[in-house]
């Protein structure tokens, strides 16, 4: 029964807002000061892919637990709820 | 909308608000909770034990009628290594007895039920509601701005109870940010079984729930712990390891988790079940020195919010709904005086510091600095336990007494006399 994230996050019910609540103060830091940009190994729902020198954020994955608001490394993102009512739902918890 | 006046508004409908809530609407206050959810419940995570006396002491007999998993007969610790397992544990008919000692929960039922329960006592839930900020006058908190229109609610006072992340109670300067070292990281899979399989594998009689917390291997040798509970038709698995060690190690969580359930003690367990919602969720894991100033002039904190939470014990949502029950009697008091001033509302802390909530987040305030400090209880001592279990258990005509010292070898090889010793007493003074 092995999973992948994908799979994992497969099971999940999201109501993506139009808005990212999660914004890179600022996007260039992510390719100039951080080493191994460790969000791309730690988020546990992969918002996180560095690709052609860019972070990509695709938040409406978001699990909204708030790891990246804490551990990233260059404290370079600004993290919000979801607007209310908006973004993952646990149907189990 | 008219801008509205309540006594008190509580941001968030978790175990600490919904507690505070209870307490406040049965007391004839206005109360209104704003949850971000789409229902009370649907953002609220945790591994999933919930102490029967300490929410009985808020929602008497809650578990006769609350949407509970199953009464927990047997909790057992693992050390896991790559390929083995030490157990231990503690199976006792006096826990399958009413009124039971606690029980393993799914929080999106659970917590709508207890705010089912708050609204009964009289007090309004709105959910879809992100509350963005404090409404403040000459440095007085007096309402809460949300995300709706016309969205201002003003009140005497405000109780935060919006979780680990509380953007509210850094938004009243009362905490620092959080660094990676003061949270965990936790990542849990409902996976569902049929029910007599449950009851086969664990070895409990139908209706019962046992627990397992696993260390070592576990969490891929980092500071944490994993666990397996046993639902009605599910097992709640999941680890959790700190924040700052996810991020040095570069493991990934769903890559961890995956692991736990292929690791050969586990794997049987876990067989053929169907992963029904993938969860992820941070635990304040700062202790006794995390807890930031509880109260300020119209303002409390509680919860997770306040970093409540017994990391040894694995115990949050008692000290979740004992401080949201404590919030609301501080409230009740400064209401009779008709002061919210944060003089007035200090009873609060008080009231934490009599109470095991306090003592006990007291009596462990060095723990965490220890485990920190002596990273071979997740490395080493899984090790030398599960070999040594090996040589004491392997008969292949070795003399006994040539086993012993074998073992004794084994234990000298990795770690000194006086270093183990050392351990032991650090240890010992850590928790005693």
């Amino acid at each position: 029964m092995t999973t992948t994230v994908e799979d994992k996050l497969f099971t999940l019910k999201f109501k993506p807002d139009e808005h990212s609540h999660l914004e890179l103060k600022d996007p260039e830091a992510c390719k100039s000061k951080c080493g191994n940009r460790p969000c791309t190994t730690f988020c546990p729902a992969q918002v996180y892919k560095y690709e052609d020198e860019k972070l990509m954020v695709s938040y409406e994955n978001c699990l909204e637990c708030g790891c990246c608001r804490i551990a990233c490394p260059q404290q370079n993102i600004n993290w919000r709820y979801p607007k209310g009512g908006y973004g993952v739902t646990f149907r189990y918890g | 909308m008219e801008e509205e006046k309540f006594d008190v508004v509580i941001v968030g409908a978790g175990p600490a608000g919904l507690a505070a809530a209870y307490v406040l609407a049965q007391a004839g206050l206005q109360v209104l909770v704003f949850e971000r959810g789409e229902y009370p419940g649907g953002k609220n995570v945790m591994g999933g034990i919930i102490y029967r006396q300490p929410t009985e002491a808020v929602f008497p007999d809650f578990w006769k009628e609350a949407p509970v998993e199953r009464p927990i007969v047997e909790q057992r610790l693992m050390v896991l290594t790559k390929d083995s397992a030490v157990t231990m544990g503690y199976k006792s008919a006096r826990f399958a007895q009413e009124p039971y000692n606690c029980f393993s929960v799914l929080r999106a039922k659970f917590d709508r039920w207890l705010a089912g329960k708050v609204e009964e006592a009289g007090a309004f839930i709105l959910p879809e509601t992100v509350v963005e900020g404090l409404i403040r006058e000459n440095g007085k908190v007096v309402g809460v701005r949300t995300g709706r229109d016309d969205g201002d609610v003003r009140c005497d006072v405000v109780i935060a109870c919006d979780g680990v992340n509380s953007l509210i109670a850094r938004d009243a300067g009362l905490h620092a940010e959080l660094k990676a070292d003061q949270v965990a990281l936790a990542v849990k899979e409902v996976i569902a079984l049929p029910k007599e399989k449950i009851e086969d594998r664990f070895n409990l009689e139908p209706g019962q729930g046992a627990t397992i917390e696993l260390v070592g291997e576990a969490t891929g040798r980092m500071l944490g712990t994993a666990f397996i509970y046993t639902n009605q038709d599910s097992l709640s698995v999941g680890v959790g390891a700190i924040a700052s060690e996810f991020a040095a190690t570069g493991i990934k969580p769903y890559e961890l988790i995956e692991a736990l359930k292929n690791h050969p003690a586990v794997k049987p367990l876990v067989a053929g079940g169907e992963t029904k919602e993938y969860l992820a969720h941070l635990i304040p894991e700062g202790g006794f020195k995390a807890v930031p100033q509880l109260y300020a002039d119209g303002l409390l904190i509680a919860g997770d919010a306040a970093m409540l939470v017994n990391s040894i014990h694995r115990e949050g949502s008692n000290l979740a709904i004992t401080s949201g029950k404590l919030a609301a009697q501080a409230v009740l008091q400064a209401k009779e005086k008709g002061d919210f001033s944060a003089q007035s509302l200090s009873v609060y802390q008080k009231l934490l510091e009599s109470s095991f909530v306090m003592k006990d987040l007291k009596k462990y305030k060095y723990t965490t600095h220890y485990m920190e400090s002596h990273r071979e209880l997740f490395t080493v001592y899984p090790e030398m336990i599960t070999d040594a279990a090996y040589e004491f258990m392997s008969v292949d005509s070795v003399p006994k007494g040539d086993k012993q010292k074998k073992i004794m070898k084994l234990v000298k090889g990795r770690r000194s006399m006086l270093r183990l010793a050392k351990d032991m007493f650090d240890g010992w003074r850590a928790i005693g």
